[in-house]
């Protein structure tokens, strides 16, 4: 059944990009598949052809990680009006034992953060790491539920490779920030 | 030529693969140099089966015959460096001066996770490992004994430029064999061993970098050698790749 599901997604992915390979560099080379708030699931290359905005959290988390969304918040909102729908905001829960779809979307709603511009979203515990080893994130859990983690925002490009990356958190990092315009801009062409 | 090759790998893969030897541990509480709340708390390990030797070369080579996607000419970048696998003759043999009984090295960690998966397995995770490394022939942790200790730092010491040996050390005290004298070996958990070395002042200048309660403090500051072991996988990214960095796999009851 699982094998047909990645076929199907295969085929369904080969007819969206038949054209051009991936490059090596990409993330979207993972195979992994991630569930969304809304409670879909889809492969991870599934968000190729989009710039966009990566963060690992989870909602549990009181400390950073609401800053690390404020911080996407700020983000955004500093790029052109024009450009704004074109960002594609993503956030992947390290947590996936207690990040169910329900606590996702709750968090989406607490936080005010709408699709189809944000996505939520978590994946099985092999994949969690991976995609965590892919972004460069580091975490660990704590006895107590807890995590330790490094915060990072991260910048993909169309293609899935990360073009800029900041640990600025709680603030704007004028340097990702043009990192940001640069890279929807040269999407747009 | 090219045909015989065919041919030789063609019955590579016929070859039942010989399935590998995992020992049964028990686990349990474990004083760990990495306090499980950062302070002081032992790990808690549920039993799990070790891989009693390192993965070789001949099994990883039988490993990338039958999934391509992880040869060293057709691995994405974003996987593995530019020195995965380059000490074999090519991306599809040893050639005459490794020897396929050798622990497998220039892997990363991806590939390493790859193999695991293979074999319906995975990387242990460092508590799992540390624990395993704890024991000698007779005791399941002889950290205590300065001899240990001097066992593990004499193979720090040993020049990496000279031929690894094949594995198949003395078994320990579960019965698994070469974990520490042999090769470096990746776990699962490596990059999040030391979440970031300022994180110990949670009130300090990095205080956003880092979320949670406790951030990890090393204990046993004595003992050095698993220390030193920590560093060197906390300095790693995933698709890193060194000459004497291997593996071996492990398996949650």
């Amino acid at each position: 059944m699982k094998r047909l599901f990645a076929l199907l997604c295969l085929l369904l992915v080969g007819t969206l990009h038949a054209t051009t390979p991936l490059p090596g560099d990409s993330i979207y080379q993972l195979n992994a598949q991630l569930t969304d708030q809304g409670g879909k699931t889809w492969p991870l290359d599934a968000r190729r052809g989009q710039v966009q905005l990566v963060a690992m959290f989870y909602s549990s988390c009181s400390m950073v990680c609401p800053m690390i969304v404020d911080t996407m918040k700020l983000t955004q909102k500093s790029v052109d009006e024009a450009d704004r729908d074109r960002l594609g905001l993503l956030l992947i829960s390290f947590d996936p034992a207690r990040d169910s779809v329900e606590a996702l979307r709750q968090y989406a709603e607490r936080r005010k953060l709408d699709a189809p511009r944000w996505t939520l979203a978590r994946a099985e515990p092999v994949a969690t790491r991976q995609l965590a080893a892919l972004l460069g994130v580091q975490y660990r859990p704590l006895p107590d539920g807890d995590f330790n983690h490094s915060s990072e925002l991260l910048l993909l490009d169309p293609d899935g490779r990360i073009v800029a990356r900041t640990n600025i958190i709680g603030r704007l990092d004028p340097e990702f920030a043009q990192a940001v315009d640069k890279a929807l801009h040269a999407s747009s062409n | 030529m090219k045909w015989l090759a065919a041919i030789l790998s063609g019955l590579l893969l016929a070859l039942p693969a010989a399935a590998a030897d995992y020992a049964a541990l028990p686990g349990g509480s474990f004083p760990s140099v990495l306090p499980a709340d950062g302070k002081a708390a032992p790990a808690q390990i549920a039993p799990f089966a070790l891989r009693t030797e390192p993965v070789t070369n001949g099994e990883f080579l039988a490993f990338t015959l039958k999934h391509p996607e992880w040869r060293r000419d057709r691995i994405a970048g974003v996987f593995a460096d530019g020195d995965y696998l380059s000490h074999w003759a090519s991306a599809d043999s040893l050639g005459g001066s490794i020897s396929a009984a050798q622990p497998v090295t220039r892997v990363s960690w991806f590939a390493a996770e790859a193999f695991c998966e293979s074999e319906h397995a995975r990387l242990p995770t460092w508590y799992e490992w540390e624990y395993a490394a704890a024991a000698d022939s007779h005791r399941a942790d002889a950290r205590q004994d300065p001899a240990w200790r001097e066992r593990v730092l004499r193979w720090y010491g040993r020049p990496s430029n000279v031929p690894l040996p094949d594995v198949g050390g003395s078994p320990d005290v579960h019965g698994v064999r070469d974990l520490n004298g042999l090769v470096w070996e990746w776990v699962d958990d490596f990059n999040a061993l030391l979440v970031g070395s300022d994180s110990r002042d949670q009130d300090g200048a990095d205080k956003f970098k880092f979320c949670g309660a406790g951030a990890i403090s090393m204990r046993e500051k004595e003992n050095y050698a698993t220390l030193m072991r920590v560093a060197i996988l906390s300095s790693l990214k995933a698709p890193n790749t060194t000459t004497n960095l291997g593996f071996r796999c492990a398996r949650s009851k």
